[in-house]
């Protein structure tokens, strides 16, 4: 199994990267001088980045280095918990999305999100939780028949139609873990989000949906911009083009996957993927 | 104070195939192993007696409805018969007669209860659930609870001074909102408890997918809660169906049929009540008729809320 591999041999089987990212590739989303505090405790500290798109950018740290806490501000997620504030800025297609008069409710629709443990909507059939974000869009919501469509386009892209075609309309809770998961995902893609951002997809998985999960990052990557959190830094070396290294709400090291894994540039980046910390 | 061996775990008696063997245990060790055989006896008696004691509380704590419900059979079966559901009362005196209107009339008031008390009481409870610690949702719940625990008879009281004496006359409704404002606090607190077993999760994850806070609220986080709530509304329901006291302010009590909510109106309670001071026998076995009858119908309210939950929860899950 690819999992036990070091990072220092990173390019496994569904590696989608066998050469550097292109350094031309337009960028999507990009944070700058973004700081995140919950109350008065800074835990992301005011880290610039971009997210390219057609790319995969994995955010990998210790655990509590604020590394979802930095996704969960891409969506204007961070912003929902109490006493939680961002300052800095996030553009979007050039568009702040923390500019006074954008909506947040607008910006999760162009930025989808999955979170670590699958979490389909109890009360709905397999087939209303993959259109779950459809049935908010209020005048531009899709007919009947479409719906029909863009879920089964959704669960196709998941990987998921072919175990769930013949029991649509049966409550997401029959499903496995993983197959909730790629419920999730077929959820986020229904809307058709311009960036999807995944906030360690697979913690809660086995391995054998872990790769199929992976799988489907390679797929999703080639028409839209993905971002990934995850503790696992095989994971990280496996899907991504990029990879950032958060260490205490610090940006130590941001650059193309490859070279962060061969040949880091700082010594707290070597000390972590070697396993010294962390 | 008890013994343990040099091991720290209780010392057990060398088996007998052991005592030829080794050598004889000393004076001290026998009388450790002598003490521990009276405590392990001792404790064991103790759990017997213990486990005695609990059974007999458990079945004393259903020896008052065993009672009750025996006694109401030996005493209002007979009076149950076609006639007690289709007909009204009979004048004193005359044989004969039911309590159709009672307890159609009960069922209005419950109705008229229910449209009252439970969207205040739900709505209060999603409030409650959704403004966690701020000053007005701690002050809420604090008087709710008092509210819940308000004597029947002071409600109706209540009822009486502000609906019934305005209005110049009794009317189911003044009974309808008298029994909903006892609904009330209850379905708050079991909708607010429901809601809080949400998982967090859940409500991100339509966050997430660009739900506004109150779709999120009432699409994912009141459906996901539904069944509890409707549980909750039920053990309310049948809490005020038999109450007496806010009635006897509020509708009066009828001997014909109404079901109009601007008129008196019979309800059961009542007509237990009515018939059971009475000096007929004819009207006291009617009475213990009603009583069973309404207890009759709590049973059915409960049974229902143990099944909308159990259907609605027993599909699937982790």
């Amino acid at each position: 199994m690819a999992a036990t591999e070091s990072p220092r041999v990173p390019r496994p089987s569904v590696a989608p990267n066998a050469e550097a990212p292109a350094a031309n590739a337009r960028v999507r989303l990009k944070a700058a001088e973004l700081s995140a505090f919950f109350g008065s405790s800074e835990v992301v500290k005011s880290i610039s980045m971009s997210f390219r798109d057609r790319e995969v950018t994995a955010i990998i740290g210790p655990s509590g280095c604020g590394k979802s806490t930095l996704l969960r501000c891409l969506n204007r997620m961070h912003e929902t918990v109490p006493t939680a504030r961002v300052a800095g800025t996030v553009t979007l297609d050039d568009q702040d999305i923390y500019a006074r008069g954008v909506n947040a409710i607008e910006v999760r629709r162009h930025v989808g999100m999955v979170f670590q443990r699958p979490t389909p909507f109890p009360t709905m059939s397999i087939r209303d939780n993959v259109a779950a974000g459809l049935q908010i869009l209020g005048r531009e919501r899709p007919s009947k028949t479409e719906t029909d469509h863009i879920v089964e386009d959704a669960l196709r892209r998941a990987a998921l139609w072919d175990e769930v075609s013949g029991r649509l309309k049966e409550s997401a809770f029959g499903l496995s873990g993983g197959q909730q998961q790629r419920l999730c995902i077929a959820r986020a893609l229904a809307t058709r989000p311009a960036v999807l951002l995944l906030d360690e997809p697979t913690a809660s998985l086995d391995p054998i949906s872990t790769q199929k999960v992976e799988e489907l990052v390679y797929e999703l990557r080639q028409d839209m911009t993905v971002v990934i959190v995850t503790h696992n830094m095989q994971q990280a070396a496996r899907v991504s083009d990029r990879t950032a290294f958060v260490l205490a709400g610090e940006l130590v090291e941001f650059a193309p996957t490859n070279a962060l894994f061969t040949t880091p540039s700082d010594q707290r980046t070597e000390a972590y993927i070697t396993g010294r910390f962390g | 104070m008890t013994a343990r061996g040099p091991a720290g775990g209780v010392t057990l008696p060398p088996k007998p195939s052991d005592r030829g063997r080794k050598a004889r245990p000393s004076g001290v060790q026998r009388a450790a192993a002598e003490r521990t055989r009276t405590t392990i006896g001792r404790r064991r008696v103790v759990n017997v007696v213990m486990i005695g004691v609990t059974f007999v509380a458990a079945i004393l704590a259903t020896l008052p409805l065993i009672f009750i419900l025996g006694h109401l059979i030996k005493a209002g079966a007979s009076s149950i018969n076609p006639a007690f559901f289709t007909e009204i009362p009979k004048p004193p005196g005359e044989t004969g007669g039911g309590m159709a209107n009672a307890m159609v009339g009960t069922l209005v008031l419950i109705l008229a209860a229910s449209g009252f008390g439970l969207p205040i009481g739900i709505g209060a409870g999603l409030y409650l659930a959704e403004n966690r610690g701020t000053v007005i949702a701690n002050g809420v719940r604090f008087l709710s609870d008092v509210l819940n625990g308000l004597p029947s008879i002071v409600m109706g009281i209540f009822a009486w001074q502000f609906l019934v004496k305005p209005m110049g006359k009794f009317t189911a409704l003044a009974g309808g909102i008298a029994l909903g404002a006892m609904m009330i606090p209850l379905v708050t607190r079991t909708t607010e408890e429901m809601i809080m077993i949400v998982p967090v999760s859940l409500r991100e994850a339509a966050l997430a997918l660009g739900y506004s806070r109150w779709r999120t609220s009432l699409v994912v986080v009141l459906r996901t809660a539904l069944p509890g709530i409707v549980t909750g509304a039920l053990v309310a329901v049948s809490r005020i169906a038999g109450e007496t006291a806010p009635l006897l302010f509020t509708v009066l009590g009828n001997q014909f049929w109404s079901t109009s909510l601007r008129e008196p109106i019979a309800a059961l309670p009542l007509q237990i009540f009515s018939f059971a001071i009475s000096p007929y026998d004819e009207q006291h076995s009617l009475a213990w008729a009603g009583a069973l009858v309404l207890i009759g119908i709590v049973l059915v309210i409960s049974l229902a809320a143990r099944f909308a939950t159990r259907s609605r929860f027993g599909r699937g899950g982790d």
